[in-house]
């Protein structure tokens, strides 16, 4: 897993990307209460907004690591946005990729560099 | 305490008011209706006039108000509403007039109007007033039409408009709705706009300047003037949010500061209850250039004689569908009238002591990030309360078991753990003192009994609500359960 | 000093002590002296009470109001009967010199209120949700625009000539300024024409918007337009008479996505145009789209009921730029006002204020019907106006005003074509020998 400066974390699995919002954004958001689903069959392009999430109080944009097109998206979240707090990298993961650039991968963050930007 | 729905009092067959009884001659609304327009079903509650007025009455009481208690919420200008203004604006030559009547018919509404515009005109320091605008951002929209008008008639398509980061989130909210791109200026460590960032954005693509002075730090920004220049230089326009004009009033003026568009929000500075979130009304004042694109229709006044004038092309159009929110209108001239030139002076000056003996006496037990002379309001941080683990929002919430109202907390953002206090003029020593020392106690209690902060309230109607749960699962209506 | 500043002198010595400065006037040190007013205002010295109320009740005294006089006028605000319990309620210092809700522990009063006012509404116009209210009736159309550019990421909205010519101002002028393509079809016997419809909904039409009852007071075939707007993809908001809704079909059983319109006839005073209140109802897809505050009911830590501002993330406090509206306030105060009319009314109740206005307006038209040099242009079904054609309109309404009836308003202003055409409107106050008296002194001013 990789992570962005954005606290977003990538899944690679061959050419299909899961993507999320990090433990420690889900954490700062707070209680999350909505999460704004891109379309299936959209293109995401990387650092490009693709969604938002909603908490009580705040509302913040989520960045696209990769660039890619849209083959999935995690649905449950619109009956229960608070998997991405409970769960972030697992159940509460947002949208499925295919990538196409999987070199971009390698632009990411490690877990200890992403860790050092969230302290 | 809990009130039960209006629908859960619903016993069919009651009723609560009896319309006179009908003495025409009737037809079938079927036979001249088609029936797929005639309404099947209607679901509304049944209660008798009494069920109804106990209803409302034990409501009234589950709200904190400013006829009960201190109210210092920061920004909103919490003072009296005179009672006298209510029996005013309840007068039946105010009340009972259609807005559709002819001007002759309304001689007097029309010269309270423009009388109306006359002061805020003299207290502003701007040439016209218009009266329009329902509310502060209603104003703002208008302002902002206005400036984009002026632009566009020059053949100057702008596109920015640069707002201080301490700036009320209506503001990039509203250049948004005119089609305005926002650019952000820092505040500088005096909480003032840093001027060498301002600079770096002047250009000739920005149309104007959008600020609060004092601003929501409570701050008057003395370089005022420099900005000003700046800001003309490009031809760009400065505007000036009202929503702390209760700092200034008669001690200087938005127009001779150097703003072309000024509004003000009249349940603020001119008294007008906030009736629970409005209404409100938010008047625009322009310099004498930018008149002709004021809305219409205009009153004009000729040889004592009022009447309505929409004869203009360059005006931005209408932003309401009436001439405002007259019977606000009707409380801020009343407010105005009774204090008088020397009153309104001193309503600023002594809402600025307030604030600043408020601050001063908070400030041995608080941390106060700008420590200057404040304006009507200023700004304290939670954040030293931090290590037993207490939140601004804790602090806000004690203070309701004590029965005040909270500062306005978490704005403006540039400070953390912000709580904003405005005590308004019509507070007196007493009130402030008593209230000085339930903060005092407050921080006391943080220390020694930080859970008493953090399960507080436990005296209100209702205890912190799941707000998550609102949010996840709305509940926004009785007919229809989520 | 203004009695409503209350510092003694000793008092003001006291905190001047203690802030470190000798006067007042040193606390506003740092507004440099060029930019001081270093004179009077020109705003007379303040004055008592008494004083002040009797020159404000002169000023109001030149009024002609609506008691001394009979009121025909409509067009958006209507003199209907306003039961005397609202205005004790409304007067309680509890809710008019309460705030937003910030802090709902010490809200619920307010909180309850929307709760109340949300369900009513939704009840009344036949949809899923609606906000606390937005600032009157030509707004709300303005905001519902938005919405539904929002929903379906197009630009174009049509509407008729036969919505409120003020309403389309406001339009012009709001949606207008951003770059919102706005295409005005004309009528045909006082209503909507359907086939000019057709041929101008297209595939960036974002919404159609219909009035019901119309400006005419002529009732739209709002099912058919809505079938229109559909077909194309497009929105179709009604902006409707709350009254009229007690006799007529609820928009959201004819295909309406979004209801507004104007509260005033719902208990307010007419107070020379405000304020008002506007209403916004959606069906459930639109809920994130929708402007304004919005209260929800949940629990308290101990499991009680409670209510709290909700889904605040998509207002302009938070969004700031990105937000769908500058809105922050709504009009909470004539939101609670709309509700004690409606609970005091009662379905019931509401019904009859619709069917007397239907009556009272039916009997006029045909007593109008028998003068001779009287024609009603339009023969479309109406609720409770309609519009009367006359030699010589302007000259019509002053001699009728001198018999002290406002007895309509002059169209041709806002349609030229309907030259001498006047609109009436006739509630449940107006009574049968005020409508005779109508006829006679126009049977005399035509003559």
């Amino acid at each position: 897993m990789k992570f962005s400066k954005e606290h977003e974390w990538v899944k690679l699995e061959g050419d299909t990307a899961i993507i999320g919002i990090t433990d420690y954004a889900a954490h700062q958001l707070g209680d999350i209460v909505f999460v704004e689903l891109p379309n299936k069959g959209s293109k995401l392009e990387v650092n490009k907004v693709f969604g938002t999430i909603e908490s009580v109080k705040t509302v913040s944009d989520v960045f696209a690591p990769m660039t890619g097109e849209v083959i999935e998206v995690n649905d449950e979240l619109d009956a229960n946005p608070a998997l991405v707090n409970e769960d972030p990298t697992g159940n509460g993961w947002i949208v499925k990729i295919k990538v196409s650039n999987p070199n971009e991968y390698d632009q990411l963050l490690d877990e200890a560099a992403y860790k050092a930007i969230c302290e | 305490m809990t009130e039960p729905l209006l629908f859960e009092l619903d016993t069919k067959g009651r009723r609560g008011y009896a319309l006179p009884k009908l003495d025409v001659p009737t037809v079938d609304p079927a036979d001249h209706i088609p029936t797929k327009f005639l309404r099947k079903q209607l679901d509304m509650p049944s209660l008798s006039e009494l069920e109804t007025v106990r209803h409302f009455t034990r409501l009234s009481r589950m709200n904190h108000s400013v006829d009960i208690g201190f109210y210092p919420l920061g920004s909103c200008t919490m003072k009296y509403n005179p009672k006298v203004n209510e029996n005013i604006a309840r007068l039946p030559g105010f009340a009972n007039i259609h807005p559709y009547q002819n001007a002759d018919s309304v001689q007097g509404a029309l010269k309270l109007l423009k009388t109306t515009e006359q002061y805020l005109a003299e207290l502003t320091g701007m040439d016209a007033i218009t009266l329009q605008p329902a509310a502060g951002a209603q104003g703002e929209m208008t302002g902002l039409l206005i400036i984009k008008a002026y632009h566009n008639k020059k053949g100057n398509n702008k596109k920015k408009i640069l707002i201080p980061d301490s700036g009320h989130g209506t503001n990039p909210a509203s250049c948004t709705m005119v089609g305005y791109e926002v650019v952000n200026i820092k505040s500088d460590d005096r909480g003032c706009i840093d001027i060498a960032d301002l600079k770096a954005n002047i250009a000739p693509d920005v149309a104007g300047l959008m600020i609060t002075n004092p601003n929501t730090l409570g701050l008057f920004d003395e370089n005022i003037g420099e900005l000003a220049t700046l800001v003309h230089s490009v031809d760009g326009l400065l505007y000036y949010d009202g929503a702390n004009f209760n700092a200034i009033m008669g001690w200087t003026r938005p127009g001779d500061m150097g703003f072309d568009v000024v509004h003000l929000n009249l349940h603020k500075t001119f008294s007008t209850p906030h009736g629970g979130g409005g209404p409100g009304s938010g008047p625009v004042g322009v310099k004498a250039h930018l008149k002709e694109f004021l809305p219409t229709p205009r009153i004009v006044e000729k040889n004592n004689t009022y009447s309505f004038e929409d004869q203009n092309n360059d005006t931005i159009g209408a932003v309401l569908g009436s001439f405002g929110n007259f019977s606000v209108i009707v409380k801020a001239l009343a407010y105005i009238m009774y204090s008088g030139k020397e009153g309104l002076k001193d309503a600023s000056a002594y809402a600025v002591l307030n604030a600043n003996y408020m601050m001063k006496k908070l400030k041995d037990t608080y941390y106060v990030p700008y420590d200057r002379f404040c304006k009507h309001e200023f700004v304290i941080s939670g954040k030293t309360l931090a290590k037993q683990g207490v939140k601004t929002l804790d602090v806000a919430k004690r203070l309701l078991d004590f029965g005040y109202h909270s500062p306005t907390i978490y704005f403006p953002l540039i400070v953390e753990e912000a709580m904003m206090f405005e005590p308004t003029e019509t507070e007196s020593k007493d009130t402030l003192d008593s209230f000085i020392e339930v903060m005092e106690k407050i921080a006391k209690e943080a220390v020694e009994n930080p859970d008493l902060l953090k399960n507080a309230p436990i005296s209100t109607p209702v205890r912190r609500l799941d707000e998550a749960t609102a949010a996840r699962k709305p509940d926004i209506n009785f007919y229809q359960k989520p | 000093m203004s009695t409503y500043i209350p510092h003694t002198t000793a008092e003001l010595q006291e905190m001047l002590n203690v802030i470190g400065v000798k006067t007042i006037d040193e606390l506003f040190a740092e507004i440099p002296q060029k930019l001081r007013l270093n004179k009077d205002l020109n705003i007379p010295s303040g004055m008592s009470e008494l004083e002040m109320t009797r020159k404000l009740t002169s000023l109001s005294e030149m009024n002609k109001t609506v008691d001394k006089n009979v009121c025909f006028l409509g067009g958006g605000a209507y003199d209907h009967i306003i039961p005397a319990a609202i205005d004790h309620l409304l007067l309680r210092g509890d809710f008019f010199t309460a705030y937003t809700p910030y802090q709902p522990e010490v809200s619920q009063g307010t909180l309850q209120c929307i709760y109340e006012y949300q369900s009513l509404i939704c009840s009344l116009t036949g949809m899923d949700q609606t906000n606390a209210s937005l600032y009157e009736g030509a707004t709300a159309n303005v905001e519902a625009i938005k919405m539904a550019q929002a929903q379906t990421g197009r630009k174009k909205v049509i509407l008729f000539d036969t919505i409120n010519p003020a309403y389309r101002r406001v339009i012009k002028t709001i949606n207008g300024a951003q770059e919102t393509e706005i295409v005005t079809l004309g009528f045909e016997d006082g209503v909507s024409d359907l086939t000019k419809l057709s041929q101008a909904i297209d595939d960036k039409t974002a919404a159609v918007l219909v009035q019901y009852p119309n400006f005419f007071g002529c009732i739209e075939d709002i099912e058919n337009i809505a079938k229109i707007a559909h077909e194309a993809g497009a929105l179709c908001i009604v902006c409707a008479n709350p009254i009229s809704l007690a006799l007529l079909e609820a928009p959201g059983n004819l295909g309406a996505d979004i209801v507004t319109g104007e509260g005033q006839p719902l208990g307010v005073p007419l107070s020379f145009g405000g304020p008002y209140i506007g209403f916004l109802a959606a069906k459930k897809a639109l809920l994130r789209k929708m402007p304004g505050r919005i209260v929800g009911k949940t629990l308290d830590l101990d499991g009680k009921q409670g209510f709290v501002l909700t889904l605040q993330a998509r207002e302009q406090h938070i969004r700031r730029e990105k937000a769908g509206s500058n809105i922050c306030s709504n009009q909470a105060l004539v939101a609670l006002n709309t509700t004690i009319y409606m609970a005091l009314m009662g379905a019931e109740g509401l019904k009859e204020v619709a069917l007397h206005s239907f009556q009272k307006a039916h009997y006029m038209k045909s007593e109008l019907a028998k003068l001779e040099n009287v024609t009603i242009p339009f023969t479309c079904s109406f609720f409770h106006e309609l519009v009367i054609k006359v030699p010589n309109a302007d000259s019509v309404l002053k001699k009728m005003e001198e018999k002290g009836i406002f007895a309509g308003i002059a169209l041709e202003k806002y349609y030229p074509n309907l030259k001498d055409c006047i609109l009436i409107a006739i509630t449940e106050k107006r009574t049968k020998s005020e409508i005779d008296d109508y006829c006679k002194y126009l049977g005399e001013a035509i003559k």
